[in-house]
């Protein structure tokens, strides 16, 4: 086949991403999206100019080859393609999905000035979603080893990515996890419809394959201090990616009742220990077959909680957020796939206060109508409330998604890592490096809750700084 | 998995499990907690710590069956393993030379006031306990209290042993005799906890209990266990499970205790059918 001319790259339109019809998939929990077929990849993958100096990787947190890849798929040599993607990312098939493209890596693609980007992430995920069903994760190549043990704290994306990276590079790696399980938010919080938990273990297995040693109910802090890991255990380095993991609260009244819940307990509820599944599973969740729920914030966290209480069977999920649609931080994708499914945004209303019953159950919440002001710090325009507007909507379950503070275990255990005053580790910008020798920081723990993709990038950096320290002190002894 | 060195019934339905925990049993102090889990399908359940041997590298559990996982767990014999063990968590007891302490269990509570009761004395306090139980075979841990503390007096709501009344009765009764208490821990049901914080309010002696909301990872990051302590919200996971009694909302502690009730009544039937159904099958066999 001739090659085709940049006019004719341009001409073909970006292909759209199956999924379950939104009837259907509201009442299940399997994925929304199906994934490109092997026709559909190739077409998307000959939309890419393959630019001489490509802006898409400079949006890219960990600096994914995107243009490489994408040639490899338009070759039809996908498990070539897996390999070049896994050069900079341990998680393809779970960035592929979780990703927000569109303020990275898309934002940048040239095709999307005049038309619409490329949808790289689409592809991504294809490429992993290939290598795994045909012949399994492919084992990448480990250098000769160190001899150096690096203790990673927390098995979420930012851990992950940090292990994957180190374990490449020949040093002995641990990841302790509070959990029972592997993967951070990945699983107790990012739920099965948007990102399989099959597909996270596969990804874990990768890289238990590789060496990786993945160590269970370990409370770092509590079941071993970092100071203990390093003189005792014998770490020469320790990465900390424990995450944000500190539900905020809005302190109105009534916000103790049953019947409301943070994002995080609701949603570590139904993932985590699969109360979607109860009585199989015995952890139970509120039932809300029939029920109004309302879901306070506007993050993809919202979204998540709001679309998994339809699926649980609510008769109205809604979105309840101060600001205007325009402000809400959630992905597009995953604002638009909520209103498919029929989740009700209610914007510009605030709750002042929630509203029970004797017994301690919540009915109701007392709602204010609010307007747009001038911008505040973040940019966004301030909502101002208007008076004389609130009016009262019942509901039987309230989840909280406003945000996490920072965990303080690590903290309260730990006095010589400084952290500033919202409880966040302070770090070298280009090292990760905490004030505590060979001790490095990165992802939510850090920034204050933010992306997958962010805290694996974050992972990743210090990764490259930690092999950098262990192997200046190995020369030096 | 974390192997059970032993196992025994101390009372009806209340059973005391030795674990293999080296880890844990090398860290923890009186007033921390563990959460178990023993199966896939498994829910997270908290459970204090009542004992360890850093020897042995064993930690000690004492479980009430009241729902289905923790008749489950106590379904478990020695030998066989619990899938997860995760701790210690929670802040320890804080612990000092009061003078004169109290130590109050009810019920199973015996067992999560045992170590704390244990940490007092050695602290140097004149150390009492009082334990109840609704008869005498429901009180527990009298053996093992009397090794370690001055004073020990058993009641029982039936009067079938000791003391015939509740805790609170026995507690008054010591207070209004003279003797100066300087501190009371009170673990048991909310009823029993709330009703000593009553009796020791007025004498303004500084009283602890621990408290035993629905958990789920026990590290902070759900917020499923918050409780109301001197009209703050707080989370009893990382910043308890100790507080100031007089200062708890016990009435919102029980009422958000009843969050799961009617789905905890049906797994527990279910289960409790599923075992008549394995024991019918076994006798027809």
């Amino acid at each position: 086949m001739a090659e085709l001319t940049k006019k004719e790259r341009m001409q073909i339109p970006r292909q759209p991403m199956p999924e379950q019809a939104p009837n259907s998939r509201n009442k299940n929990f399997t994925e929304v999206n199906l994934g490109f077929t092997e026709e559909l990849a190739k077409l998307e993958a000959e939309r890419c100019l393959q630019c001489p100096k490509p802006k898409c990787v400079e949006g890219c947190p960990v600096g994914v080859q995107i243009k490489d890849f994408i040639k490899l798929v338009a070759e039809g040599d996908y498990l070539a393609a897996a390999s070049k993607i896994k050069e900079n990312n341990v998680l393809p098939a779970v960035c592929g999905r979780v990703c927000p493209q569109e303020e990275q890596c898309e934002a940048r693609c040239v095709t999307g000035v005049k038309g619409e980007s490329v949808a790289i992430g689409r592809l991504e995920r294809f490429v992993a979603d290939y290598e795994r069903t045909t012949t399994g994760i492919r084992q990448a190549e480990i250098k000769t080893k160190t001899g150096k043990k690096v203790a990673i704290i927390g098995s979420g994306p930012a851990g992950l990515s940090c292990a994957g990276e180190l374990v490449q590079l020949g040093h002995t790696v641990t990841v302790f996890e509070a959990l029972h399980d592997i993967g951070g938010v990945l699983i107790y919080g990012i739920p099965e419809f948007r990102l399989p938990k099959e597909i996270v273990k596969a990804e874990v297995d990768a890289l238990e394959a590789l060496g990786v040693e993945f160590k269970t109910n370990s409370v770092i802090g509590f079941t071993d201090t970092i100071d203990e890991l390093m003189t005792v255990e014998g770490y020469d380095a320790v990465f900390i990616g424990v995450g944000a993991g500190l539900p905020y609260f809005m302190n109105l009244p009534g916000e103790n009742y049953n019947g409301v819940y943070s994002a995080n307990e609701f949603l570590t509820r139904v993932n985590l220990m699969k109360a979607y599944k109860f009585p199989e599973f015995d952890t139970p969740v509120f039932d809300v077959k029939g029920k109004n729920v309302a879901v306070f914030g506007g993050g993809n966290t919202a979204m998540d909680a709001v679309r998994t209480s339809k699926r649980l069977g609510a008769a109205n999920a809604r979105i309840i957020y101060r600001r205007s649609e325009v402000e809400m931080p959630a992905r597009i994708e995953e604002v638009h796939h909520a209103k498919e499914e029929g989740i009700e945004f209610v914007m510009l209303t605030n709750p002042l206060e929630f509203l029970g019953d004797e017994a301690g159950w919540l009915h109701g919440v007392k709602l204010q109508k609010m307007e747009l002001g001038e911008p505040d710090a973040s940019g966004r325009r301030r909502p101002v409330a208007i008076p004389g507007s609130e009016y009262v909507m019942p509901i039987d379950m309230a989840v909280i998604a406003i945000g996490n503070g920072s965990n303080p275990i690590i903290q309260k255990t730990t006095p010589d890592i400084n952290f500033n005053k919202w409880g966040n580790i302070t770090v070298e910008e280009a090292t990760m490096k905490t004030s505590k020798k060979g001790v490095f920081a990165g992802g939510d723990i850090v920034t204050g809750g933010a992306t997958v993709i962010l805290a694996m990038g974050a992972g990743r950096k210090a990764a490259t700084a930690i092999d950098e320290y262990l192997m200046e002190n190995a020369v030096i002894q | 998995m974390f192997k059970i060195v032993s196992a025994e019934f101390l009372a009806p339905e209340v059973k005391r499990f030795e674990i293999e925990a080296p880890k844990i049993a090398a860290k923890r102090k009186a007033g921390q907690f563990v959460i178990v889990r023993i199966s896939s399908q498994g829910e997270r359940i908290p459970l204090t710590i009542a004992d360890s041997s850093v020897e042995r590298g064993t930690i000690t559990i004492i479980v009430q069956g009241i729902g289905k996982t923790t008749r489950e767990i106590n379904e478990h014999k020695a030998g066989e393993f619990f899938m997860d063990v995760v701790g210690p968590l929670g802040l320890p007891s804080h612990i000092e030379n009061f003078g004169t302490a109290i130590s109050i269990g009810g019920g199973v509570g015996t067992a999560i006031a045992f170590p704390t009761a244990k940490a007092l004395k050695e602290a140097g306090n004149h150390t009492i306990s009082i334990i109840g139980g609704k008869s005498k075979e429901y009180v527990i841990l009298e053996n093992e209290l009397r090794e370690i503390c001055d004073e020990v007096y058993p009641t029982t709501d039936d009067g079938s042993y000791g003391y015939h009344g509740f805790v609170t009765g026995k507690l008054k009764d010591i207070i209004e005799s003279g003797t100066k208490v300087d501190f009371v821990l009170a673990i048991g049901p909310i009823p029993m906890m709330k009703a000593v914080a009553e009796v020791t309010r007025p004498y303004g002696i500084k009283t602890v209990v621990s408290l035993n909301p629905v958990m789920v990872d026990g590290t902070g990051m759900c917020g499923g266990c918050r409780a109301v302590v001197g009209g703050q919200t707080v989370f009893v996971c990382v910043d308890g499970p100790e507080f100031d009694a007089h200062e708890v909302d016990f009435t919102l502690l029980m009422k958000r205790n009843n969050t799961y009730r009617s789905e905890e009544k049906s797994a527990l039937d279910k289960h409790v059918c599923s075992l008549d159904k394995q024991f019918a099958e076994a006798i027809n066999n």
